[in-house]
C-alpha cells in the first residue's frame, strides 16, 4: 500500500533533477581514490586506507588467517551511492563490518569526514558515530524485533541518539522518517506490527530507523536481495530518492550487478577481498578492464540477448583466501594470467581518469577481453 | 511449435500425448489453518513431454513451490491436494502410498531441492549418502554403487574423490551439483528442481545452468524448474509458467513469453529488472503487494496491482484464454486466439 508514493519519487525517475535522461552518475564527479587530505569538509565524507582484515581459523596446531579484506582504500563522497560488488566470500559485507565499527581492522584506518575511526572512543563518540553512518540489513524477517510494533525501534533509536527530543518531537519525527520511506499514511504504519508488514515495507522501515538518526552514510548491506524482484526496483528508487531529497550518501552492497548499474554513481569491484576494479558503473560496465569484472557481466543472464555458446567457461572454485601467497587471487580463473601474477599481487591502477584496475595485463586503450 | 488450432495448447511436446512424462490435470492444493482455508494452488493443468524444460516462475507465496511439492508428492499437512491429479509416466500419483511412491522417487522421479547444505545429511559424507540412496532401490553390489557414484560425480564436473567429503567440505556449487548427481544416480525420467540455484552467485550460477541443460540433452530427462528470478531460464526452459495467486497467470513458450508478454504481471515482472546492458532507463516494478490467499478477491487476483485494470476485473474471474498457443489468464485477451473460449 506504501509503494506507489515511493515509487514517484525514485530518482532515476524522469522527474528527478537535470532532465529527463540524464543519470544521477552522470551528474556527481567521482571522488577519486588516494587523496590524503585529512581535512574535515573539503575530502571525501569516508575514506579508508589499506583497510585490511584477517580472522584466525584453526586451533593452537593449526593457526591460520582468513584474509577477508586485505588493503582496501576507497573513498565514499557526499551525496553519492557507491555500489560494492562481489560473490558471496568477496569481503564486501566484512568492509560494511569494518566502517559500522563493528569489527577492528588489522590494520589499515578509516577516516570519516578527515577523522580516523580509532580515534573515536568512548560510549558517546560512538553512539554518535553509529548515529552518522548506520547499518540496513539484509534480512528483513530477521531484524525485527516481532514482539514490539514498528514504531518501537524508531522511538529506541530516536531516545538513545537523539535524548533532546521530546516525547511529541519523536513521534513527529518518527512520522517524518515514515513518509519519507513512503510508508504512509506514517501514523497508521508506525503501529503496525512487523508481520503485519510485507518484506518491501519492512526494509522501507530499516531505511527509515537509518534516516530518522539524520545519517550522512547509511550503509545497507545486500537491502533488497531477499525481496521479490517486483518489489527491488521500489527499494531502489528509494535509495536514490533518499540521497536527492535527504542529502545522505549510501553504500549499496550487493551481488546483483545489474541493480548496482541501475542505482549506483560509482562502483567498487571486489574479489577475494581485494579491489578488483573501480570507477564512476556506466564507466566501469561499457569497458570492464579487469578480467573478474568482465567475467561477472558475462554472467549476468540478459533476456533480451541471444545465449552466447562459450560465455561460461569458468568452472574456478572459489579463490584462496586462507594464508594466500603474494600474486592475484584470481590468477587460477583467469585465462589471462602471465608469470608476474602468480608472483606480485597487482596494485590498483589508474587506467583511465578515475577508473582504476588491479591487473597486471589490463590495459586502458586495448581491448584485454577474458570474458564475453 | 505446432499451432494446429485443435491441438491440446497444454501439450505441445514433439511427440503428442504419447510422449508425456507428465499430465497434471486441475491440480488444487490447500492449507487448512485456523484462520481458514488457503488455497495455495488453484486448479492447474499442464503436460511434460519427455525431455522438455518447463520453468515455473512467481514471487514467494504464487505457490509455485506448493504446485512442485504437490507433483512430488511431498506435501505434508496442513498442505493437502484437494483436487485433480497428477499423472507420472500413465500412473496417477495422488493418493499413492509412502511405500508406492518409494519406488519411484529416486529411479524415475527426483527432487533437487534449493538448499544442498539442508538437503544432504551434514555428519554423512557424499558417497555414503549416495549408496543409501542406490542400496535402497536394490543396488547392492559395492563395486556397481562406487563405480555409478563416481560416475555421476564426473558427469557434473566433480572430481570423484569428493565422494570422501563431508558436505561441509564442499563449496555451495559443489553441494548444489552433488545433489544434481544424486538426483541423477537412476538417470530418472523427471527430475524436479526447486531454486536449485539460489543460494549461489551469478558467475557458478550461470555455469550450473549450462551444466543442467548439457545434461538434459545427453540423458534426456524431462525438467520443471521453479524459479523467481525470471531471466535465469530465459535461455533453459522450452516453456514458461507464470503463477501469480497460486494459478497460472500465462503459460506459453518461453521466448515467446519474453518477446510477447500477454499478462500485465507478466510486462511488469520483465520490466522490473533492470539491465545490465543498453540504455539505463527508469523503472517502477510492480507496486502493491502479492494477494492474500486467505481471502482471494471477488475478481483477477492480480486486479489490485494492475496498471491496466478496468470494472470487470474487480467483480468477475478471468479464464485462461489462448492466444497464438500461449495461455493467458486476461480479459484483455479474450477471444483475440483462434477457439477455446
Amino acid at each position: 500500500m506504501s509503494d506507489p508514493a515511493a515509487l514517484r519519487g525514485g530518482a532515476p525517475g524522469p522527474g528527478a533533477g537535470n532532465g529527463g535522461g540524464a543519470l544521477p552518475a552522470d551528474a556527481r564527479a567521482p571522488v577519486d581514490s588516494g587523496v590524503p587530505s585529512a581535512q574535515a569538509g573539503t575530502g571525501p565524507l569516508l575514506r579508508t586506507e589499506g583497510l585490511t582484515r584477517h580472522f584466525k581459523i584453526g586451533n593452537a596446531l593449526s593457526r591460520r588467517n582468513l584474509h577477508a579484506v586485505d588493503d582496501v582504500s576507497l573513498t565514499i563522497g557526499e551525496h553519492e551511492i557507491v555500489a560494492l560488488a562481489g560473490e558471496s566470500g568477496s569481503g564486501k559485507s566484512t568492509v560494511a563490518r569494518l566502517l559500522a565499527k563493528l569489527y577492528k581492522p588489522t590494520s589499515g584506518e578509516v577516516y570519516f569526514q578527515g577523522r580516523p575511526l580509532s580515534g573515536v572512543r568512548g560510549r558517546r563518540e560512538v553512539l554518535r558515530y553509529r548515529g552518522d553512518v548506520p547499518m540496513v540489513f539484509q534480512d528483513p524477517f530477521a531484524s525485527f524485533n516481532p514482539v514490539f510494533r514498528v514504531s518501537h525501534g524508531v522511538q529506541r533509536s530516536l531516545k538513545l541518539h537523539r535524548p533532546e527530543l521530546s516525547a511529541q518531537q519523536r513521534r513527529e519525527e518518527a512520522e517524518r522518517v515514515f513518509t519519507a520511506v513512503g510508508l504512509t499514511p506514517a501514523a497508521e504504519v508506525l503501529e503496525r506490527f512487523p508481520h503485519e508488514l510485507s518484506g518491501g515495507q519492512r526494509q522501507r522501515v530499516g531505511f527509515a530507523q537509518a534516516l530518522a538518526l539524520r545519517p550522512k552514510l547509511i550503509l545497507a548491506d545486500e537491502p533488497v536481495s531477499m525481496l521479490d524482484v517486483s518489489i527491488r526496483i521500489g527499494l531502489l528508487n528509494l535509495m536514490a530518492n533518499l540521497r536527492d531529497t535527504q542529502g545522505v550518501s549510501i553504500l549499496y552492497i550487493t551481488h546483483d550487478i545489474a541493480s548496482a548499474r541501475y542505482v549506483a554513481d560509482r562502483l567498487i569491484v571486489m574479489y577475494a577481498g581485494h579491489i578488483a576494479e573501480t570507477g564512476p558503473t556506466e564507466e566501469v560496465l561499457s569497458r570492464p578492464r579487469h578480467p573478474y569484472t568482465q567475467l561477472l557481466l558475462s554472467a549476468v543472464p540478459d533476456p533480451r540477448a541471444p545465449l552466447r555458446v562459450g560465455a561460461e567457461t569458468d568452472r574456478g572454485e572459489p579463490p584462496k583466501v586462507i594464508d594466500p601467497t603474494p600474486g592475484c587471487r584470481f590468477r587460477w580463473r583467469c585465462p589471462l594470467a602471465i608469470d608476474v601474477c602468480h608472483q606480485v599481487t597487482p596494485p590498483l591502477r589508474e587506467l583511465l581518469p578515475a577508473h582504476s584496475a588491479a591487473c597486471h595485463v589490463a590495459r586502458a586503450d586495448a581491448e584485454t577481453e577474458a570474458f564475453r | 511449435m505446432s499451432s494446429a488450432p485443435d491441438q491440446d495448447v497444454l501439450s505441445t511436446g514433439p511427440a503428442g500425448t504419447a510422449g508425456n512424462v507428465l499430465e497434471v490435470r486441475d491440480l488444487s492444493v490447500e492449507y487448512v489453518m485456523e484462520r481458514g482455508t488457503v488455497l495455495a494452488v488453484d486448479r492447474v493443468s499442464f503436460d511434460l513431454s519427455a525431455g522438455e524444460f518447463i520453468a515455473i516462475v512467481g514471487e514467494s507465496g504464487c505457490g509455485k513451490t506448493t504446485l512442485l511439492f504437490a507433483i512430488a508428492q511431498l506435501l505434508v499437512p496442513p498442505a493437502a491436494i484437494t483436487g485433480g491429479s497428477v499423472v507420472f509416466k500413465g500412473r496417477n500419483m495422488v493418493g499413492l502410498t509412502d511405500r508406492e511412491l518409494a519406488a519411484v522417487r529416486w529411479k524415475d522421479l527426483s527432487v533437487v531441492m534449493q538448499s544442498a547444505m539442508n538437503a544432504l545429511n551434514p555428519v554423512k559424507s557424499i558417497g555414503a549418502q549416495f549408496a543409501d540412496a542406490m542400496r535402497s532401490h536394490g543396488v547392492a553390489s559395492k563395486a556397481q554403487i562406487a563405480d555409478r557414484s563416481a560416475e555421476v560425480l564426473r558427469m557434473v564436473g566433480i572430481d570423484p574423490v569428493h565422494l570422501k567429503s563431508y558436505p561441509h567440505q564442499l563449496s555451495g556449487g559443489m553441494r548444489q551439483r552433488s545433489m544434481i548427481a544424486m538426483a541423477l544416480l537412476f538417470t530418472p525420467d523427471l527430475v524436479i528442481m526447486d531454486e536449485p540455484t539460489s543460494a549461489l552467485d551469478v558467475v557458478a550460477q550461470r555455469s550450473l545452468m549450462v551444466q543442467i541443460k548439457e545434461l538434459q540433452e545427453e540423458l534426456g530427462f524431462a525438467i520443471i524448474f521453479v524459479t523467481h528470478d525470471m531471466s535465469l531460464v530465459s535461455h533453459f526452459s522450452d516453456r514458461l509458467m507464470v503463477m501469480y495467486g497460486g494459478v497460472v497467470a500465462e503459460f506459453g513458450a518461453t521466448r515467446r513469453v519474453f518477446d510477447e508478454p500477454l499478462h500485465p504481471y507478466s510486462v511488469g515482472l520483465l520490466e522490473a529488472f533492470p539491465s545490465i546492458r543498453g540504455p539505463r532507463v527508469p523503472l517502477t516494478g510492480i507496486p502493491g503487494t502479492p494477494p492474500n490467499l486467505v481471502s482471494i478477491p471477488p475478481g483477477c487476483r492480480f486486479a489490485p496491482r494492475c496498471p491496466k485494470v478496468f470494472d470487470r476485473c474487480e467483480v468477475e474471474p478471468p479464464e485462461l484464454y489462448e492466444v497464438n498457443g500461449t495461455l493467458v489468464r486476461c480479459f484483455l485477451h479474450e477471444g483475440k486466439g483462434w477457439s477455446n473460449e
